[in-house]
């Protein structure tokens, strides 16, 4: 892996002295998986874990990246400073990508305008065609952030919400955005999205049903929590079920809130962004912070692996032979793999 | 190590509220590989110069209709400089209503070239292809502001 030293230093020195170009340019390295990239990363890793990580998902239009720049005034004003990473889809035939959510960054008022506040960093990402919601190197642009110093990340997932939930593998405090007649019951029932929520948001409070969705919202939750009790119930039994806690943190005393907000026109914002500091703080008080990214970094470290399997088995080994022989029948795919890991750590 | 995916800025700066052209030119670019971030219209050379140094882009495409671009181009490369960023590094273009005249001061300041309108996107997106390599990063990174 061959990077310039001097390169290295100084995006580094950069990124822990507060220059944002330096910042910038890392994020490109990082994000484009440049040898450089990943020395920065190594060597940035220990200034990282300080920033509090806010994730934002839901369907395409209800408002993400209008919240997201509504919330990063107010929190502006309370002193904070904020790094954004929004993910938009990339094409997985071109490659290519349209970025708009720097566009909704209309968060103004008199003194304030978010595009060339100091305190504020704001990033597109292209999912580069990456199920799930995120790009796969988001959680190293926001450790890159995080190193920078900001108070608040706020990531902001690819327009979605049935099954990308993706953001929970970064976030700290996951944030799912609804909006009125966005579909029934069912549709929100579907696995996902209200398994993941710290807190709930139904935006365009304005539109006819609001009311009725925050209904709904709240007695799928509640269900859940019933669920949740019942899960544990036959975990303290010697069950074989496993108590989705670390994704369900009801189970441990956090009740996830439903806020109404209209984020054009602010409404809710001031709410949102106490629920959000509340969130922290009993992160932080119940130990459960901890516990959240002891988690978050297994599944990181999987995934890695699996990266890393596979670069070493695709470089290093003739799999033709394998998939020839899966091909005539006389090995079946499973076994194959178990094969070939098995011959991995034997060389 | 992936390749590097060409980072296109798309900007309309000023007073001008026509951005049916950018939009078109910014759709076309996506269609052609290029990750493209829009900014929406009436931006300052302030704000357009901030979003292409923080997010790192190789082109930067400023839209104008308005007339002002003597005024708001030279301002967009100012500012880019000012924040750390090096305009060098950057493809800058600009596309509008550009009388031809205009184009060579243009040019000495610092934009690479002039798009009017009619000109085939092909030979926009062939544009970028040819000259962003060329543009190479210096092997330093520079983020000495």
């Amino acid at each position: 892996m061959n990077y310039d030293e001097e390169d290295v230093e100084e995006l580094v020195n950069g990124i822990l002295s507060g220059n944002r170009r330096a910042l910038a340019r890392a994020i490109t390295y990082v994000e484009n998986d440049y040898p450089v990239g990943r020395e920065i990363l190594r060597r940035i890793h220990k200034r990282t874990g300080k920033a509090h990580i806010v994730g934002l998902t839901g369907f395409p239009g209800v408002g993400k990246s209008t919240i997201v720049s509504k919330l990063t005034l107010e929190f502006r004003k309370r002193g904070k400073t904020v790094g954004i990473v929004a993910v938009d889809p990339g094409s997985p035939f071109t490659g290519g990508a349209l970025l708009g959510d720097r566009l909704r960054m209309d968060g103004f008022d008199a003194n304030k305008n978010l595009w060339v506040d100091s305190g504020v960093f704001f990033r597109s990402m292209s999912s580069r065609g990456r199920a799930g919601g995120l790009a796969a190197r988001t959680g190293d642009v926001v450790r890159l952030m995080d190193a920078y110093g900001f108070d608040i990340i706020f990531v902001e997932t690819v327009g979605a919400g049935q099954s990308e939930v993706d953001i929970v593998e970064v976030a700290d405090t996951s944030i799912v955005i609804l909006m009125p007649e966005v579909g029934d019951d069912v549709q929100i029932n579907k696995a996902g999205i209200l398994e993941i929520g710290d807190i709930y948001v139904v935006n365009k409070a304005d539109l006819e049903g609001a009311d009725k969705t925050v209904d709904w919202l709240k007695a799928m939750l509640e269900m859940n929590e019933e669920f949740a009790k019942q899960v544990q119930l036959t975990h303290a039994r010697g069950g074989k079920l496993v108590s989705g806690k670390v994704f369900n943190s009801k189970t441990n005393g956090w009740k996830p809130p439903i806020i109404k907000t209209i984020a054009e026109k602010g409404e809710g914002i001031k709410e949102l962004a106490d629920a959000i500091e509340k969130h922290y703080k009993y992160l932080k008080e119940s130990c459960m912070l901890k516990e959240k990214r002891e988690m978050r970094i297994k599944r990181e470290l999987f995934e890695l692996i699996m990266e890393e399997v596979k670069r070493v088995v695709s470089s290093k080994m003739d799999y033709n032979e394998i998939i020839q022989r899966i091909l005539n029948n006389e090995i079946d795919p499973h076994t194959a793999a178990e094969e070939i890991v098995r011959r991995l750590m034997g060389a | 190590m992936a390749e590097k995916k060409i980072r296109v800025l798309i900007a309309k700066v000023g007073l001008d509220g026509h951005d049916r052209g950018a939009k078109v030119v910014a759709r076309f670019l996506r269609d052609a590989g290029f990750e493209v971030i829009y900014t929406g219209l009436h931006r300052t050379p302030e704000e357009v110069a901030r979003a292409a140094v923080d997010e790192d882009v190789d082109v930067v495409g400023i839209s104008l209709l308005s007339g002002a671009h003597m005024t708001l181009v030279p301002k967009v490369i100012k500012y880019i400089r000012e924040f750390g960023g090096n305009p060098d590094e950057m493809l800058i273009l600009v596309g509008g209503i550009i009388p031809t005249d205009d184009v060579p001061e243009l040019k000495k300041i610092g934009v690479d070239e002039v798009f009017i309108p009619g000109t085939p996107i092909e030979k926009i997106v062939n544009y970028i292809k040819e000259n962003v390599p060329k543009k190479k990063k210096s092997t330093k990174a520079k983020v000495n502001e």
